[in-house]
């Protein structure tokens, strides 16, 4: 068979569409799930026990699921439950933020703890109190260590959001998936679906890169 | 009243009696050295002044504040009992100076430009005045255990504790610490000891305690106890040390 290119330039603007739709799930969820994630973890790694237990339900109800079963749930079982209705992208936004939490809430009470805890006692020491000692002295130090699982976490919630098509939010694979329907182009469509994802991954890896580049790791 | 007052202090770690009714008193600027094989609870003992562990039964009191006063208060007592720790612990993101600046700021609200003078003063001190901006993985570990001396002294504190300050050092690299521990020693800085120098204890100290087993056995001056340890367990202990 031929690969017709004109296929591909005819597709991409709706592509692109669905790229830019991706991103910017992908970005909200990273950011919320950063914040999400931060918390829990911080309450896993030094809350009560009943803080405690409470990220830990949720750390493992989340990681014990599948996101599809997550986002249905929201979009499909929320709305008869409590009566609360959503629309497929904030349904997606959603998933994808107590999703990624949920893991990075692991990563970063892993890196919290793994600072030597003589860093602690020795900011204690000076009197300082304890949120000042997570803040200025752990906090630096655990952040160093979270940027390489952080990043895996980035690139699998970008990939994760392909999976948002079961609610039929716009985004990239959905656009894919659209397209070839119509014109039955399956192998230019799907390798300019793919090309689309690997600049997005590859530019969060770049970046990243560069982070741990000007911070050394301690 | 003591600078440091133990009053029947117990600490246990599960069933471990690590301190057992523990009476001790400390007056200002004495330099006390506590000896004692390992387990023996020496190092329990400091870290129960700034409660870094917390005491079972009995009262501490520092500094006219006991340890059992709660969080609020329990930092009272740390900003004027200054730790040096074996592993030194400095803060790996920060400069030398930024470390000896960092307690100052963030505890006794100093300015920054005039908590960077002082540390300056005091990186001077040491003898480190230029090595102020390196960082700690940058320096031998005997400077890195200066800088933590400065670094607990820039909060002005009343007393210093030292946990086996050297022990983690060459023996080339103990004497440039010991030296500044001396002349801390000399300026009147009240100062509790753990260490196995035992000349330092002897030319330095004005008193020594021998700890067994979660109590103190022997307390007494230092040179006169070295010279004729009459304790025969005090006696086996320093023929192992020596």
């Amino acid at each position: 068979m031929e690969f017709e290119w004109s296929v591909i330039v005819g597709a991409l603007p709706a592509l692109l569409g669905g790229a830019r739709l991706t991103v910017l799930i992908a970005l909200a969820g990273l950011i919320g799930g950063l914040i999400v994630g931060l918390v829990t973890g911080l309450m896993r790694a030094y809350g009560n026990r009943l803080l405690n237990g409470i990220a830990f339900a949720y750390v493992e109800i989340i990681r014990g699921t599948p996101i599809v079963v997550q986002v249905m749930f929201i979009y499909f079982a929320l709305p008869v439950m409590a009566d609360i209705r959503v629309n497929p992208m904030t349904a997606a936004v959603t998933a994808i933020v107590i999703n990624a939490g949920a893991y990075i809430a692991e990563i970063v009470r892993g890196s919290f703890l793994s600072v030597h805890k003589g860093l602690r006692e020795a900011g204690l020491a000076l009197g300082l109190p304890m949120w000042k000692v997570l803040v200025y002295i752990i906090g630096p130090v655990a952040f160093r260590r979270m940027i390489p699982p952080l990043g895996n976490q980035f690139i699998v919630s970008l990939k994760d959001t392909s999976l948002f098509i079961v609610i039929g939010v716009g985004e990239l694979t959905r656009q894919g998936q659209e397209i070839m329907a119509a014109n039955f182009r399956a192998v230019e469509i799907w390798t300019a679906v793919a090309v689309l994802y690997l600049i997005m991954t590859g530019t969060l890896t770049f970046l990243l890169r560069l982070t741990e580049k000007r911070m050394r790791i301690l | 009243m003591s600078i440091v007052e133990f009053r029947k202090v117990t600490k246990t770690f599960g069933n471990v009696v690590v301190l057992d009714e523990v009476d001790l008193s400390v007056e200002d600027a004495e330099v006390v050295v506590l000896i004692g094989p390992s387990g023996s609870g020496k190092s329990t003992l400091l870290r129960c002044i700034n409660a870094l562990e917390e005491i079972n039964g009995g009262d501490l009191v520092v500094d006219g504040i006991s340890v059992r006063e709660g969080r609020a208060r329990v930092r009272l007592i740390r900003q004027e009992a200054g730790m040096v720790f074996q592993q030194f612990n400095l803060f790996p993101q920060m400069t030398a100076l930024d470390n000896v600046a960092f307690g100052p700021r963030h505890v006794r609200g100093t300015s920054r430009a005039e908590a960077l003078e002082q540390a300056r003063e005091l990186l001077g001190k040491v003898g480190l005045a230029d090595r102020g901006h390196h960082y700690p993985a940058e320096l031998s570990g005997g400077q890195q255990q200066r800088v933590a001396i400065a670094r607990a002294l820039a909060v002005k504190p009343k007393l210093m504790l030292f946990d086996e300050p050297t022990s983690a050092l060459d023996p080339e690299l103990r004497q440039e610490v010991l030296r500044v521990m001396r002349s801390l020693a000399e300026e009147g800085m009240t100062m509790i000891v753990v260490t196995h120098e035992m000349a330092f204890a002897r030319q330095v100290g004005t008193r020594l305690i021998f700890m067994e087993n979660g109590k103190i056995s022997v307390d007494g001056d230092p040179a006169a106890l070295l010279a004729n340890p009459e304790n025969p367990r005090l006696r086996e202990f320093l023929q192992h040390v020596h």
